[in-house]
């Protein structure tokens, strides 16, 4: 879909250069990660991409047509971008912001507003609400879901993100990148991601192309960048705990344990007491009788309230779950932050999927060293 | 007499000047609104022809009125074709001026996101930068326009017509109450163009 052809720029007035000599295919549909330092030339690798820069040296194509030939502005109304500070336009509202492409593309009026509607529900912002709204009204979070919303307007197949979660706060910025890749999941697109954080680069790409200044240090997929770094500089930038940032890798869908025991809200005191027996945390979860998660029922509970009659009055709101495209890693966080050994996983509508305890991340770290090892 | 009797009695002709010197204010701004401001907008593409185009809008600038005016003269003669010239090259500078930095001052995050999405230049023109520029323009416009109102009436000595020639005539025929009634009403009229103007600048800065 996309490749370089030993692409290397020469900033004028530079001696070093800021990319050098580099080759490399981005498959369709996949999302692949420059990551590496600051200066090492991301940025500049991307930028090439659209012909904001031209390259000193060597070939880039695109669709198998040297983008050279291609004139920039149908090149570029073909990718999508996000660039790292998002550049959205202060004087229009958002709906505006979003349509961008779109109007130059010349599309009809009510084409372009429905689109702009179905973009800002797809990105999590109210339609209703943001529309008319300025960029300046809004909070980080929400001014990189435009910018993204904006990048994705005329539905190019090929989409640049330089840092898209770059300026926001490590809860936000989880949440946007799990719904990202929720999204990118239907959609599909050959996505160039850029970013200096590795935990970022695992858990968005598909594959991972380090880069140290200007060159492609090694360009594999993140386990293998995990199991087999190419040298010292990728094992640096991988860090010690390489066990632990697989986590990042693994989704709470893909280890949740289903067989817990739970109760409907329903239930009789009896059942609540059999299972409470049952259970080896002393405590078991209930949903209501369209399975959602409404809590956790203790064995204190049952003491405390001996007026209750059935499972439903005992139930005690819990904070420590998580959604089922949350990575292990985000769970491990919950627990640690709560205090908890375990998280319930639910699914988008709050449906009770199952648990995962510290013991299953344990075993999930603790495989991977036995691999590593052998 | 008094400035105020002065002012009653004569209301009819005063109003004539006033009209006279607004129509010389108006035009003049109109004209160096839309040259300066493409010039303004052609600068910015070239670092030389910037340099070129404000050093010259700044010596034009520090040009005393009287030897503009004594400079233009031979020319375009007598009347208000030599006041309209004069007038228009005091306001370019601040328009100019305004429309190069409104431009020039715009984040390039903006212009790279404008570009990277596939915008044409004329497009990122028209809806990026010029938008984003108008505080700044319509600052300029105000700027060149409170100036323009007093040196219009330096104008009138050159017989541009406006309210400037109460005072030639009351300098000449020694009656200070047409000085004080031209000053007054020149005075009026800038005090109020620079709160309407004002108004609309900041109007247009609500983001
Ligand atoms: N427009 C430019 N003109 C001259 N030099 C540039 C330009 N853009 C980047 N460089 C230089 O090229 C090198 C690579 O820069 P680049 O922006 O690609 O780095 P990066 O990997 O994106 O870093 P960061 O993580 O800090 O964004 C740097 O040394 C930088 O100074
Ligand atoms: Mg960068």
């Amino acid at each position: 879909m996309i490749k370089l052809e030993n692409v290397t720029k020469i900033f004028p007035g530079s001696e070093i250069p800021a990319v050098d000599n580099l080759n490399m295919e981005i498959n369709e549909g996949e999302v692949c990660v420059l990551v590496g330092p600051s200066g090492c030339g991301k940025t500049t690798t991307m930028k090439m991409i659209n012909r904001i820069f031209e390259p000193t040296e060597g070939k880039i194509y695109v669709n198998g047509e040297d983008i050279s030939k291609i004139n920039p502005i149908k090149l570029r109304l073909g990718i999508g971008y996000v660039i790292q500070e998002i550049g959205l336009f202060p004087h229009l509202n958002i709906a505006e912001n979003v349509a961008t492409v779109p109007r130059e593309l010349k599309w009809p009026a009510n084409k372009i507003n429905q689109r702009v509607d179905e973009l800002l529900t797809v990105v999590g912002l109210d339609p209703k609400l943001h529309r008319n709204r300025k960029p300046s009204g809004l909070s980080g979070g929400q001014r990189q879901r435009v910018g993204v919303a904006r990048a994705m307007a005329a539905d190019p197949p090929i989409m640049l993100m330089d840092e898209p979660f770059g300026a926001v706060d490590p809860i936000t910025r989880a949440r946007l990148q799990n719904e990202f890749l929720r999204l990118q999941e239907q959609l599909k697109k050959t996505i160039v991601f850029v970013t200096h954080d590795i935990d970022e680069a695992i858990k968005m790409g598909d594959r991972i192309a380090a880069m140290r200044e200007g060159k492609l240090v090694q360009y594999s997929d993140p386990n293998e960048l995990l199991s087999s770094p190419a040298d010292e500089f990728v094992a640096n930038l991988v860090g010690r705990n390489r066990s632990i940032k697989r986590l990042h890798l693994i989704r709470a869908y893909e280890a949740v344990r289903s067989n817990v025991p739970f109760l409907e809200k329903g239930d009789s005191m009896e059942s609540v007491r059999e299972k409470i027996e049952d259970s080896e945390l002393r405590a078991v979860l209930v949903v209501d009788d369209r399975q959602k998660l409404i809590g956790l029922v203790s064995a204190d509970d049952i003491k405390k309230d001996r007026g209750a009659k059935v499972a439903g009055d005992l139930a005690q709101e819990i904070e420590n779950y998580v959604t089922d495209d949350a990575t292990l890693n985000d769970a491990l966080s919950v627990m640690l932050n709560l205090g908890e050994g375990y998280v319930a996983v639910v699914d988008d509508g709050h449906k009770l999927k199952g648990t995962i305890t510290l013991g299953d991340l344990l075993e999930v770290v603790k495989d991977d060293d036995a691999r590593a090892a052998s | 007499m008094n400035v105020f009797e002065f002012m009653i009695t004569r209301r009819e002709s005063l109003w004539h000047l006033t009209v006279e010197h607004f129509y010389l204010v108006f035009l003049a701004v109109l004209i160096a609104v839309i040259i300066g401001i493409i010039v303004g907008i052609i600068i910015t593409y070239s670092y030389t022809a910037s340099v070129f185009a404000l050093t010259i809008c700044q010596v034009l600038m520090t040009v005393p009125s009287m030897a503009m005016l004594g400079f233009l003269l031979p020319f375009f003669g007598i009347g208000f074709r030599t006041g309209m010239i004069a007038l228009v090259l005091y306001s370019l500078l601040p328009i100019v001026r305004n429309t190069y930095t409104g431009i020039r001052e715009i984040p390039n995050s903006i212009l790279e996101s404008a570009y990277g999405m596939g915008m044409t230049p004329w497009h990122v023109l028209l809806r990026i930068q010029v938008p984003l520029a108008l505080p700044v323009i319509m600052a300029g416009i105000r700027t060149a326009t409170v100036m323009v109102i007093g040196i219009a009436a330096i104008a009138s000595y050159i017989g541009a017509g406006g309210l400037g020639e109460l005072i030639f005539h009351g300098i000449s025929r020694t009656q200070p109450y047409r000085i004080l009634a031209g000053a007054i009403l020149i005075s009026i009229m800038a005090v109020m163009a620079d709160l309407i103007l004002g108004w609309v600048e900041e109007r247009l800065m609500v983001r």
